[in-house]
């Protein structure tokens, strides 16, 4: 280094311009980019599909209703994403939703002591569940997909023992406080916009740093000395929480139970992932995505709704879309590629 | 005292002894070069020191005391830093995210990505490093550049003793010297420093001690300046090596082969050349100035944009490697791990996988064809492996080549491209690969060899192209090429990294 450089000369060298800065960020985030744009691509095809059926525009009760219906979808997509980011993918999912939201139901009564117990249970149950994954598939060395099918079919076995029945009942106010509003906004906008603030914490934390890192190459990760097992065993028991909260929205919602109902989740949420542009393979993407995927599910029902589409060929396009959408962001990121 | 020492170690991989008995120790202050052959259990011996293998026997003992080192951080807690073979750098990270893994600046508990930016930044501008981009992810490096990183990282955790099993294979000449200027201030402040080469000019340039490994065993240590390469090779062999480099052929006659005009395209500037039958054409030039993209586009890998390309005087289109392999080429590719072999599965089925085609009748593989095919090839090549169903992931490297080059053997390619084929290959692998190339090329094959070894290229080639930033701008004849020459036309324009060579 020369003697004739000043030290605001080093120190200006050491920050990155922002343009530049700007130009990695979005290289290295098309894909949440890609899917944001799905999104927004989607809102305007609804708006429009709804304006020409309902002669109005929609209104804070179709916020708040899409946003209802895509809560448990997104909250079960973020603890699959942690799963994802390592590599591996949580196919029990479903079977989680299916416990806690057939304990939630069965147990919760219309007092607050009973509903923040019960709430930490249930958080505690989903908890319990992924830490069991996590540690097959840490030190029993079983491959995630394994171990997630057969705690998928164990936990919907449990559900059904809990609950055999649809029934039991959320009290309305638990219900009001998960589905309703908080003065005029929905209080799913609020645990949305609280759930895209939580990841922006935890991607400062060294535990989702060791996740990408994991997910990027466990050999490397390991060689690197950060805990990998640790933090192995913390993405299943930290997704296994999701899938434990979803339950429990998903019990809100619904004011009851059903030992069946989160079973669809599994696949969804990995879907919602997919479409949110994080890698199956691991290592990248991010929450943020699958939330936005999350919600271009939902929309998607809401457009074959309002299109008029048979309810019968519903998961026909449904289909159709996710294949068409995945096809879609490959090819724009293979031209982006091509033009670096 | 020595900084760190392996008593007595023994290590097997399934039934295959990588090291038996064999002792090993380093003193401080001092550079130790660790050579021998491939497989000979270098790379095993450091990933034991550095905690990654346990060994089935023997002991550890790092500045006088035994240590277990039960994992890399038991290692790095001790002091010790490794450069591993394989890097250890996450491709999908940033470099400022690799370079400050598990110890990222924090504010609150939680990390500060302005900060690990011009931390890393510093790290950079610390060891001499202009260029590299701390928010570029390691995806987008070149395996040059990656290196450097590797060895940033390692040594900003100050190690105490320092291991790097071939830091320089993926390096440029000038990227070279960065490292030995490292090594040197390194050694004045009395680390211990351990590393492995095959390139015998930069063991004799940098290294005080010479410890040869054979066979899984420590054959013996030597003062650097009390060894010649003669008596080097003849230890880490067992046997004598006259000549590393075949006499030189000239070409009898110049039959067109290869006819390249105006090719264009990802990294490519209007690309024309021709290569005859039987010519070994050399793609020369700084690393990352179009080589690797001109044998990617003329595979069929990358789309070319414009241009034409003609094989024996009959224009072709090549849009993937399919193609290419039906028009006779075959690429070895720059990693022959990820983009060549198929690790887990065996030498048999990695060398017979393009022409299974002809292999079968009605869909089934004729199972005694293709084993009589193999068994030519592997004493043609001499691969060295204990049975045709043997994982290719279990043989050493310069086997591991063999085979990929065995492979495009069998699907009697005719024009030949190669990448680098003599990386990470010792040096008596690499003298029988100078031989079967020019064997190749008398059975009229054409070959394009790039190499980061100028004076392989020099001594192996009948003419050398080369290329700076995407074109040709030099074109230099045989038989007798100078190494000096070829570095002379790469060198007219700046490296694509910066690197000040520390006195």
């Amino acid at each position: 280094m020369s003697t004739t450089e000043t030290k605001s000369d080093v120190e200006r060298a050491q920050r990155t311009p922002a343009d530049l800065r700007l130009h990695y960020y979005g290289a290295q985030n098309v894909p949440l980019l890609l899917s944001i744009g799905i999104l927004v691509a989607m809102i305007m095809l609804y708006l429009i599909l709804f304006v020409l059926a309902q002669r109005r525009l929609p209104g804070s009760f179709e916020l708040s209703t899409t946003l209802n219906n895509t809560m448990s979808v997104g909250l079960a997509a973020v603890g699959q994403t942690l799963v994802v980011l390592t590599g591996g993918i949580d196919l029990s999912v479903g079977g989680i939703v299916d416990v806690t939201n057939s304990v939630a139901a069965q147990t919760m009564h219309d007092n607050p002591g009973s509903m923040l117990g019960i709430t930490l249970l249930v958080l505690a149950i989903g908890a319990g569940a992924g830490l069991i994954n996590g540690l097959l598939v840490t030190y029993g060395r079983l491959q995630p997909i394994i171990v997630t099918i057969a705690t998928l079919a164990i936990w919907q076995g449990v559900a059904l023992l809990v609950l055999p029945q649809q029934g039991g009942a959320i009290p309305p106010g638990f219900t009001n406080l998960l589905a309703g509003n908080i003065g005029i906004v929905p209080s799913s906008l609020v645990i949305f916009i609280l759930l895209i603030l939580l990841w922006q914490v935890l991607r400062r934390t060294r535990f989702l740093v060791t996740l990408y890192a994991i997910g990027n190459d466990e050999r490397a990760a390991r060689a690197n000395g950060v805990p990998v097992n640790l933090a192995k065993i913390g993405a299943y028991t930290v997704g296994g929480l999701f899938s434990g909260a979803a339950g429990l929205y998903l019990a809100a919602v619904a004011t009851s139970g059903d030992a069946t109902s989160g079973t669809p989740l599994t696949l969804t949420s990995i879907a919602a992932v997919v479409l949110g542009g994080v890698s199956l393979f691991g290592g990248r993407g991010s929450a943020v995505g699958s939330l936005v995927g999350a919600c271009i599910l939902t929309l998607l029902l809401n457009v074959l709704f309002f299109a008029g589409i048979n309810p019968q060929l519903q998961e026909f396009f449904q289909g159709l879309f996710l294949i068409l959408a995945v096809v879609a962001s490959t090819l724009v990121r293979r031209f982006l590629q091509s033009e670096r | 005292m020595a900084s760190i020492e392996g008593r007595d170690i023994s290590k097997s991989f399934g039934g295959v002894r990588a090291l038996r008995n064999a002792s090993f120790s380093a003193e401080p202050g001092e550079v130790q070069a660790l050579v021998g052959e491939n497989g000979a259990g270098k790379s095993t011996m450091i990933k034991i020191l550095s905690g990654l293998f346990r060994p089935d026997a023997g002991q550890t003992w790092v500045q006088g005391r035994e240590v277990v080192l039960g994992d890399p951080q038991d290692a790095m807690r001790l002091g010790i830093g490794t450069v591993f073979q394989e890097l250890t750098l996450l491709p999908y990270m940033t470099v400022a995210e690799n370079l400050l893994m598990g110890r990222e600046p924090r504010t609150l508990g939680f990390i500060d990505r302005a900060a690990t930016a011009s931390a890393a930044w510093k790290l950079l501008h610390e060891a001499g490093i202009s260029g590299i981009e701390p928010l570029e992810l390691v995806a987008n490096l070149s395996l040059g550049q990656r290196q450097i990183v590797e060895v940033v990282k390692v040594i900003s955790r100050h190690p105490k003793i320092l291991f790097m099993d071939e830091p320089t294979s993926a390096l440029a000449e000038r990227e070279v010297e960065w490292l030995f200027g490292v090594i040197r201030k390194l050694r004045e402040q009395g680390t211990c420093i351990v590393f492995t080469s095959h390139r015998w000019n930069e063991i004799k340039g940098i290294a005080d001690r010479i410890m040869i490994f054979r066979n899984g065993e420590n054959v013996g240590t030597y003062e650097a300046t009390a060894l010649s390469e003669q008596d080097a090779v003849e230890h880490m062999t067992g046997r004598k090596l006259d000549m590393l480099y075949p006499e030189p052929v000239t070409l009898p006659e110049k039959t067109p082969m290869l006819q390249v005009s105006n090719l264009s395209g990802a990294g490519l500037h209007e690309v024309s050349f021709s290569a005859y039958k039987g010519e070994v054409l050399g793609i020369g030039g700084l690393a990352g100035q179009g080589q690797r993209e001109l044998l990617l586009t003329l595979f069929g890998v990358n789309r070319a944009r414009s241009g034409t390309i003609e094989i024996e005087g009959k224009s072709v289109r090549i849009g993937n490697p399919r193609e290419a392999i039906r028009r006779g080429m075959a690429l070895l590719p720059e990693d022959r791990k990820t983009e060549g072999l198929l690790l887990p599965l065996p030498v048999r089925q990695n060398l017979t996988l393009p022409i299974l085609g002809q292999l079968s009748r009605s869909g089934f593989i004729r199972r005694d064809c293709e084993a009589s095919l193999i068994r030519t090839m592997i004493d043609r090549l001499t691969i060295r492996t204990p049975s045709i169903d043997q994982p290719v992931g279990a043989l050493s490297g310069g086997n591991q080549q063999k085979v990929l080059i065995g492979r495009w053997l069998l699907t009697q390619a005719r024009i030949l491209l190669l990448y680098d084929v003599t990386r990470g290959v010792d040096v008596a692998t690499k003298h029988e690969i100078y031989e079967l190339i020019k064997h190749l090329s008398q059975e009229g094959r054409t070959i394009l060899l790039y190499s980061t070894d100028t004076e392989e290229m020099a001594h192996v080639c009948h003419r050398v192209l080369v290329m700076r930033e995407g074109r040709i701008v030099e074109e230099i004849a045989g038989p007798n090429i100078a190494p000096e020459a070829i570095v002379a036309a790469a060198i007219h324009v700046a490296a694509q990294v910066n690197v000040e060579v520390p006195r």
